[in-house]
């Protein structure tokens, strides 16, 4: 069993995934990141935690990346796991999600990368419903943004800011 | 001088904790030193008018009804938040996962259930029902798509049932029945540092819907089913997406 995560840290040190970000210098978008439960507390910690911040700030610039508090094995659930988005109870669901938008939205950032499915569907549902307006993206969009290999038609999740860039 | 406080419960023995300790020895339900570190930093406290510490109060006091009976046992994600903050260790989502497993298989959340049905109702497991023909097919035209599309990514791989990869990557069913250009960018990945990767027709699906449902049986089929698929095709490595 692996996650892709710590494959992208690795393809990274490797130099076999060779990701900058160029791209984001002068634009500057920031970016925060969740630590998806089941990924990080429930299974490989702090350590793949470690991995996911490498990446992202490879990817976005160091400068650009501002951390959640509390983060890593300590951080919130988002309110998306366990069932809770098909359990039918969508009222308390938006009530759960709304620390973790309150943690989002201390950060300030621009995005929020969810590398979870049930992460970024929760997470983008707490922002349209919130109207927080903030994108919530996987990470593999924002890696071949920076390789400049992000087709037209994969930038769904991406804000106007960044539909163009590298097209 | 205050007053003592008063008890407004009968303490009962439950059946329930006594099951879950046995089974759980290691889970330290009669630890609990009341700080309330789980509560404090769960974001399901407060409803239903529930929380950890309350829930597992209510339990060691042998309030099994109200246990088994909150719908608040949907809302608490399992996210193990509790746990990781107590600092007796206390198994507080094991406890919730049982409660989940005591509510009758059919009165259990309905869009769960269909989940975990539709999982074990198709071969590769698919929560969304999506067949694997389906998943072939909508995996090749877009990968087809690129090639003829995209320039530089003429040759994009996207192997199926390729025996002995080295990868064995699963794929949560919302991109191929949803949104399926957002496959696209990993394939890239992949494509570039030359990983030794397949997806399979079996077993192909990364969600488990059996496991939140707290249906053993079912989540082991799933399970099984999905190791199976990666032996036979003598995989190495089972790859999570995320």
């Amino acid at each position: 069993m692996e996650s892709i995560i710590r494959l992208y840290a690795k393809w990274i040190r490797e130099g076999k995934l060779p990701v900058n970000s160029d791209w984001n210098k002068d634009l500057g978008v920031t970016f925060t990141v969740q630590d998806p439960c089941q990924l990080v507390r429930k299974s490989l910690r702090d350590p793949v935690a470690e991995d996911l911040r490498f990446v992202v700030k490879s990817v976005v610039g160091e400068e650009n990346f501002i951390d959640m508090w509390p983060n890593k094995s300590n951080n919130y659930c988002c309110g998306g796991g366990g069932g809770f988005l098909q359990s039918g109870f969508a009222e308390e669901r938006r009530a759960y999600g709304k620390v973790k938008l309150e943690q989002i939205l201390r950060t300030k950032a621009d995005y929020c990368i969810a590398p979870c499915h049930n992460c970024h569907s929760q997470i983008h549902d707490l922002s349209e419903h919130y109207e927080a307006g903030f994108p919530v993206v996987h990470l593999w969009t924002l890696i071949c943004l920076s390789l400049g290999i992000l087709g037209e038609n994969e930038r769904e999740y991406l804000g106007e800011d960044l539909k163009n860039v590298g097209l | 001088m205050g007053e003592a406080a008063e008890l407004l419960i009968e303490p009962k023995q439950s059946e329930l904790v006594d099951k879950v300790k046995e089974m759980l020895p290691e889970g330290n339900l009669n630890m609990c030193l009341t700080c309330g570190a789980c509560s404090s930093g769960c974001p399901a406290t407060g409803m239903h008018g529930m929380d950890p510490r309350k829930f597992l109060r209510l339990a060691l006091l042998g309030q099994e009804e109200e246990i088994r009976s909150t719908p608040w046992v949907w809302l608490c994600t399992m996210c193990r938040r509790c746990v990781h903050a107590c600092p007796m260790g206390v198994e507080i989502p094991q406890l919730v996962y049982h409660c989940r497993q005591s509510w009758p298989r059919e009165e259990r959340p309905k869009g769960i259930l269909g989940s975990c049905e539709q999982a074990l109702n198709t071969a590769g497991n698919s929560a969304m029902g999506a067949s694997s023909e389906d998943f072939k097919f909508v995996v090749e035209d877009v990968a087809e798509e690129v090639r003829e599309m995209q320039p530089g990514f003429e040759n994009l791989e996207v192997p199926i049932d390729k025996k002995g990869a080295y990868y064995f990557l699963n794929q949560n069913s919302r991109e191929p029945v949803t949104e399926p250009d957002e496959m696209i960018p990993l394939w890239k990945i992949l494509n570039l540092v030359g990983a030794d990767w397949t997806y399979s027709t079996k077993g192909w699906a990364a969600e488990n819907y059996c496991m939140f449902l707290a249906d053993d049986d079912s989540w082991e089929k799933v399970v099984r089913n999905k190791a199976q698929a990666v032996e036979d095709l003598g995989c190495k490595v089972w790859l999570n997406t995320e």
